[in-house]
C-alpha cells in the first residue's frame, strides 16, 4: 500500500534520508570509478560525477518526496516547530496549558457526573423499553411512606400487575437497609425487596447461581437472596462456594441463591444494592410477622414495567389513567375519612421513562450539576480568551517574520496552519491533562457527597461519551483560541507590518482593540463567576447561621434497636426507664431524654388537628408531631416559653397532654396563650378522636430540614402513646465532644443486652450533612470564581504591559519633556479603568441572568443580591487596578533616555 | 554525438527501467543507467538525477521492489527487482509506446 508506506515514512524520515544518501553515494562512487578508469584524476572525477547527477540536494529532496505523504510531513514539521516555539516560552506554555487543563478538567468531571447520574441508562437489557409508574402531581395518599421513589401499596401493585395490558412484564421493588450485626454498632447493607419477576423484567442474569423467580416470591415464602458482585467480593472475598451459605437477617438465616454480575448495581442511580430479597420476605422479617403488604396505606413499592413491542410511554400512560379509578376504588384504605377518601379516588397514575433508573441523587443534584457545568464552561471560555490574548501578543511579536514570509511568497493557508498548530498543541496538552484531572476530580466530588449514612455509588468509568466530550471541547478550544490570532496575523498588509514592527505609536490599533475586547469579555465573565460564588457562599452562611431552635453542638442521638432481643411489649417501658437511668450516670453526659423523631433525621409524622372543640375531621389545619420524654427541651436547648415540660406524673393512665411550639400556637389558637387549651387529633374511621391538653409552650424548631420554613409542631409524652416499637432513640447532651461518651454508652447498653443494636448520630454532623449540596456549590463556585478572577487578572496585566511596551517611546518623550510621573501612571490607569468599566457593566447585566438560574438553590437571598453585586464589583476592581498599576509604575519609573535610545 | 535529453525521455523512463529490469533481473540504479546507454549504443543517456525519484516512485506504486546488497567491490548498493505488477505495467507501457511510435512514424512518412 503506497499511501500507507508514505504515511509510515513520515515517521522514519531520518532513516529514509540516510538510505537515499547511501544510494546516491553509491551511484557517485561507481561513476567516479569509471571516470578514473578512463583516465580522469580522482578530484575531477568527483566533480564530474556530481555535475552529472545534477543538484545533489534537490535530487535528495525529490527522491524523498516520492516516499512521503507531503502534506503530512509538512504537518509534522509544523508540530515540531510549534513544540519548539512553546519550549522557547515555558512560562506562556505552562500558564496556557494549566488554565486550559483546569477548564477542560472541570468541564469533563462535571459532565462525567451528569452523564453517570442523569444521562446513562441502566446496565440492563434494552433499557429504553423500561417504564416506571408514578402518580400525577397533586395526588393525595396520606399514610406511611418508605423512601422517595415509593409509589404504591402492595394491594395496588397486585391490581396493576393483573389489570395492565401494555407491559410484557412488570415488577415491583422497594429499597431497604438491613443490619448484618447481631447487636452493638450496626453493619448496614443496602437491600432491595423485589417481586419475583424483577430480574426477568430487567433482563439481567446471575453471574453465579440463579436470580430470584416468581416461585421465590410465593405465599408460602421460603425466601433466598441474591447478592451484588461488590458485596460478594467485600463480604465473601469472591468465594465461589458462597451458594452453600446463608446470611442472618433479623435472627433468620436466609440462603444465598446467586450473585449478580459486576455491572449491575440495581435500579437506583447513586446507590448500589448489596442483597435482594423477594417481596414476601418483608413479612417474615417484620416484627409483627405481618409486614407492609397487609397495610392498605403503606406506600412502599415502586413499579417498573417492560413495554410490549409497539407500545410507547404515551400509550402506557393512557392505559394507566384509564385503569386508575378502578384501582383506587379497590385499594381504598378503609381507615380514610370521607373527604380523604374522595380525594384519594381522584388519583391518577401515569407512566414515565424508566430506562435511566430512579435516583434521589438525580432529583437533588441535576440542577446543581448543570449549573456547575455552566460555571466550568465559563471558566473555560475565560481561559480561552486569556490564551487568545497571549497568542495575539505573541503573533504581534512575530508580525515581522510573518510579513516577510508572506512577502516572499509563503502561502497564507500554510502560515495559518502553522499558527493554528501551536494552539492545537496547547489544546491537546490541556485536554490530556484535563482528562487526568477530571478522573480525580469527579472521584473527589462523589466522595464529597458521600456520608457515613448514605454512601454514594456512581459508575464513573470513562466511556466514549466522556472521551468524545473532551475531544470536542479540546477542538473547540483550539479553534476559539487559535483561529482569531492566526487569521489576524496573516491578514495585515506585509508592508504595514514590516514598517510597524516595534516602532510606531499608533500601529496595531486594530489588533489591540481586539485584545481589549477579549479582556473586557474576560472581566465580565469572571465578574459573573465571582458574583455567583458570592451568592452561594452567602447562601451557605445563611444556612449555617440559621436559627434551628436547638443547640446542635454537643448533642448526640443514640438509636437503639432491640428487635432481635424480643423484649415483651409490657416490659419496654421499664426497659426505657432503666436505659435512661443508666445512661444518665455516664461521665460526660449532662442530660438526656427520649424522643421518637429527632430533628433533621429525615423521619416525619404529620396529621390534621382541630383546636379546642373543633373535631379534626372537620378541620383544615395540620401539624407535625414528635413523641418525647421528660427533659427533652432542656437537653435540646430549646427554651420553654410557658407552662412545663413532661414529667414523671404524665403516665399512660393520666390525661393526655401535649407541648406545642410558637407556630402551632399561632396556627391553631390564633396566637393566644395555649396553656390549658386542648386540641383534637385525627383518628381512624370509627374510632374516637384523642384530645390533648396543652401543658407547655416552647420556642419554634426546625423539623425535617434546615431549609424549610418553621412548621407547627406538637410534642406528645412518649409514655402516653401506643408507640412500642422495638427501638428507642435518646438524645444526649454531652459536656465535651459527643465522641467521648460513645464508648461509655456502648458498654452500658451491652451490659443491658449484648444483642441490642446501637447507632450514633452527632446532631452537628447530621446538620452538616444536610447542607452538603450547599457546601458543594459554595466550595466549587468559589474555587472556580477564584480561578476566573486570576485568569482575568493575568489577561488585564498582559494587555496593559503590552500597551506600556508599545508606548514606551511616547512615554519616554513625555517624561523627557518634563511630564510628571504620576501623569504617566494616570494615563495608563485610565486605559485599565476603561476596560474594567466596560467589563463590569457587561458583567452586571449577565449576572442578573446568572442569578435567576441559581435562584432555586439559594437560601435567604435574592438572586440579584445587591451586597454580592457590590462586593464582586469592588473585589474585581481592586485586583484589576493592582494588576495594571504594576506595569504603569514600571513605565513611569523607567529611564526615559534608555527608552529613547532603544529606538 | 547527440544525446537524448531527459525531457524527451520523460514518458519512456519507466518503460526503459522496467524493460531493463526484465532482461537483467535485479539491478542497482547505476547499473540501470549503464545498461541503457550500452544497449542503446550510447544513443540514450538517462539523466541520472531523474532516475532516483522515478525509481522510488515506481517502488511506491508497487511495480518494483528493492533490497540492499553488497556488490563484488564490497560496496553497499540498493538493488531493484520487478514485481508481478511491474510486469503488467511493462506490457501496458510497451503497448502504449508501440502505438505512439507507429503513429509518429506514419506522420513522418506522410507526404
Amino acid at each position: 500500500m503506497a499511501w500507507l508506506d508514505r504515511w509510515r515514512n513520515v515517521f522514519r524520515a531520518e532513516s529514509l534520508n540516510r538510505e537515499i544518501e547511501d544510494e546516491l553515494q553509491y551511484h557517485l562512487a561507481e561513476t567516479v570509478d569509471r571516470l578514473v578508469a578512463e583516465g580522469m584524476s580522482e578530484q575531477n572525477a568527483w566533480r564530474a560525477a556530481r555535475l552529472r547527477l545534477g543538484n545533489y540536494s534537490a535530487q535528495k529532496e525529490r527522491t524523498r518526496d516520492m516516499n512521503i505523504a507531503t502534506w503530512l510531513d509538512a504537518t509534522r514539521a509544523d508540530f515540531l516547530y510549534g513544540i519548539r516555539q512553546l519550549r522557547l516560552d515555558p512560562g506562556f506554555a505552562t500558564i496556557a496549558i494549566l488554565s486550559l487543563a483546569l477548564g477542560i478538567g472541570g468541564n469533563t468531571a462535571i459532565f462525567q457526573l451528569i452523564d453517570a447520574v442523569c444521562l446513562k441508562n441502566l446496565p440492563v437489557q434494552n433499557p429504553e423499553e423500561l417504564v416506571a409508574v408514578d402518580f400525577e402531581k397533586g395526588s393525595s395518599r396520606p399514610g406511611v411512606w418508605y423512601g422517595r421513589s415509593a409509589a404504591v401499596s402492595s394491594q395496588q401493585w397486585e391490581l396493576i400487575r393483573d389489570q395492565q395490558r401494555v407491559f410484557r412484564s412488570v415488577a415491583a421493588w422497594s429499597p431497604d437497609r438491613f443490619n448484618l450485626a447481631d447487636g452493638g454498632e450496626p453493619r448496614m447493607a443496602e437491600g432491595l425487596y423485589v417481586s419475583g419477576d424483577f430480574f426477568e423484567v430487567l433482563g439481567v442474569n446471575a453471574l453465579l447461581g440463579r436470580t430470584l423467580t416468581v416461585k421465590d416470591d410465593s405465599a408460602a415464602c421460603n425466601p433466598g437472596m441474591v447478592l451484588s458482585y461488590a458485596f460478594w467480593q467485600r463480604e465473601f472475598a469472591g468465594d465461589p462456594g458462597v451458594l452453600q451459605r446463608s446470611i442472618r437477617l433479623g435472627g433468620r438465616a436466609i440462603p444465598i441463591l446467586g450473585v449478580m454480575p459486576a455491572a449491575f448495581f440495581g435500579v437506583q442511580v447513586g446507590n448500589q444494592f448489596d442483597l435482594a430479597l423477594p417481596l414476601c420476605a418483608d413479612r417474615l422479617l417484620a416484627n409483627d410477622q405481618q409486614g407492609r403488604a397487609r397495610i392498605p396505606f403503606s406506600w412502599w413499592l415502586s413499579i417498573l414495567g417492560r413495554l410490549k413491542p409497539g407500545e410507547t410511554v404515551a400509550s402506557a400512560s393512557a392505559q394507566l389513567r384509564t385503569l386508575s379509578p378502578g384501582i383506587m376504588q379497590s385499594s381504598l384504605p378503609p381507615a380514610y375519612q370521607p373527604d380523604t377518601a374522595k380525594r384519594f379516588l381522584q388519583n391518577k397514575m401515569f407512566a414515565v421513562e424508566g430506562g435511566s433508573g430512579f435516583s434521589r441523587l438525580r432529583d437533588d443534584y441535576e440542577r446543581p450539576l448543570w449549573l456547575l457545568m455552566a460555571i466550568t464552561g465559563l471558566v473555560l471560555l475565560i481561559a480561552c480568551a486569556n490564551l487568545a490574548n497571549l497568542l495575539l501578543a505573541r503573533a504581534s511579536v512575530r508580525e515581522r517574520e510573518i510579513a516577510i514570509r508572506l512577502a516572499i511568497g509563503a502561502s497564507r493557508s500554510r502560515l495559518v496552519r502553522q499558527l493554528l498548530v501551536e494552539s492545537l498543541l496547547v489544546a491537546l496538552a490541556g485536554s490530556a491533562l484535563g482528562m487526568l484531572l477530571a478522573v480525580s476530580l469527579s472521584g473527589a466530588l462523589v466522595a464529597f457527597l458521600s456520608t457515613a449514612d448514605n454512601s454514594l455509588f456512581v459508575d464513573l468509568t470513562l466511556d466514549w461519551r466522556i472521551l468524545g466530550f473532551t475531544t470536542v471541547l479540546g477542538v473547540l478550544t483550539c479553534l476559539l483560541v487559535g483561529l482569531l490570532p492566526a487569521w489576524r496575523a496573516t491578514h495585515r498588509a506585509p508592508v504595514a507590518a514590516m514598517q510597524a514592527a516595534g516602532r510606531s505609536v499608533t500601529a496595531g490599533n486594530r489588533q489591540s482593540s481586539l485584545r481589549r475586547m477579549l479582556v473586557i469579555t474576560q472581566v465580565s465573565l469572571s465578574f459573573v463567576l465571582l458574583f455567583g460564588s458570592l451568592l452561594f457562599v452567602r447562601s451557605l452562611q445563611n444556612l449555617l447561621h440559621i436559627d434551628s431552635g436547638f443547640q446542635a453542638d454537643g448533642l448526640l442521638t443514640v438509636n437503639l434497636d432491640f428487635s432481635s432481643v424480643s423484649y415483651p411489649k409490657e416490659r419496654r417501658l421499664a426497659l426505657w426507664r432503666e436505659m435512661q437511668d443508666r445512661l444518665s450516670v455516664i461521665p460526660g453526659v449532662v442530660s438526656l431524654a427520649q424522643a421518637s423523631i429527632t430533628p433533621l433525621s429525615g423521619s416525619s409524622w404529620d396529621g390534621v388537628v382541630g383546636g379546642d372543640a373543633t373535631p379534626a375531621s372537620g378541620s383544615t389545619k395540620s401539624a407535625f408531631f414528635t413523641e418525647v420524654g421528660p427533659g427533652y427541651f432542656q437537653t435540646m436547648g430549646t427554651p420553654l416559653l410557658a407552662g412545663r415540660e413532661f414529667n414523671d406524673r404524665d403516665t399512660s393512665t393520666s390525661p393526655k397532654v401535649a407541648i406545642v411550639d410558637e407556630i402551632f400556637a399561632r396556627n391553631i389558637f390564633g396566637g393566644a396563650n395555649p396553656i390549658g387549651r386542648s386540641f383534637h387529633m385525627t383518628a381512624d374511621r370509627g374510632k374516637p378522636e384523642p384530645v390533648y391538653e396543652v401543658v407547655g409552650l416552647v420556642r419554634r424548631s426546625k423539623y425535617g430540614e434546615l431549609r424549610e420554613n418553621f412548621k407547627p409542631l406538637a410534642y406528645f409524652a412518649i409514655v402516653q402513646t401506643n408507640n412500642l416499637d422495638p427501638s428507642a432513640t435518646f438524645v444526649l447532651r454531652t459536656a465535651g465532644p459527643p465522641v467521648q461518651v460513645m464508648d461509655g454508652v456502648k458498654a452500658t447498653i451491652a451490659a443491658l443486652g449484648p444483642s441490642i443494636g446501637i447507632n450514633f448520630h452527632p446532631l452537628s454532623v447530621q446538620l452538616q450533612n444536610s447542607l452538603l449540596r450547599d457546601r458543594l456549590m459554595a466550595t466549587l463556585s468559589a474555587g472556580f470564581g477564584f480561578l476566573a478572577v486570576l485568569l482575568a487578572t493575568l489577561g488585564l496585566y498582559g494587555v496593559i504591559s503590552y500597551m506600556v511596551a508599545q508606548r514606551r517611546n511616547e512615554i519616554g518623550i513625555r517624561i523627557a519633556l518634563g511630564a510628571d510621573r504620576s501623569n504617566v501612571i494616570r494615563l495608563i490607569l485610565r486605559e485599565a479603568l476603561f476596560l474594567l468599566g466596560c467589563g463590569l457593566a457587561m458583567g452586571n447585566i449577565l449576572a442578573l441572568f446568572a442569578g435567576k438560574a441559581a435562584a432555586t438553590l439559594l437560601f435567604g437571598l435574592e438572586p440579584h443580591d445587591v451586597v454580592s453585586l457590590m462586593a464582586a464589583s469592588l473585589l474585581l476592581a481592586l485586583i484589576a487596578l493592582l494588576a495594571s498599576y504594576l506595569p504603569a509604575k514600571k513605565a513611569a519609573d523607567g529611564n526615559p533616555m534608555a527608552a529613547l535610545r532603544n529606538e | 554525438m547527440p544525446k537524448s535529453r531527459n525531457d524527451k525521455l520523460q514518458g519512456t523512463l519507466t518503460l526503459l527501467v522496467l524493460r531493463t529490469l526484465k532482461s537483467r533481473g535485479s539491478l542497482h540504479g547505476y547499473g540501470i543507467c549503464e545498461h541503457i546507454s550500452r544497449v542503446s549504443g550510447d544513443l540514450l543517456q538517462l539523466e541520472e538525477g531523474s532516475l532516483y525519484p522515478a525509481l522510488h516512485r515506481m517502488e511506491q506504486d508497487g511495480w518494483i521492489s528493492s533490497q540492499w546488497e553488497i556488490t563484488d567491490k564490497g560496496r553497499k548498493a540498493k538493488f531493484y527487482t520487478m514485481s508481478p505488477r511491474g510486469e503488467e505495467q511493462l506490457a501496458d507501457e510497451n503497448e502504449t509506446w508501440s502505438r505512439l511510435a507507429r503513429g509518429v512514424t506514419r506522420v513522418l512518412r506522410y507526404s
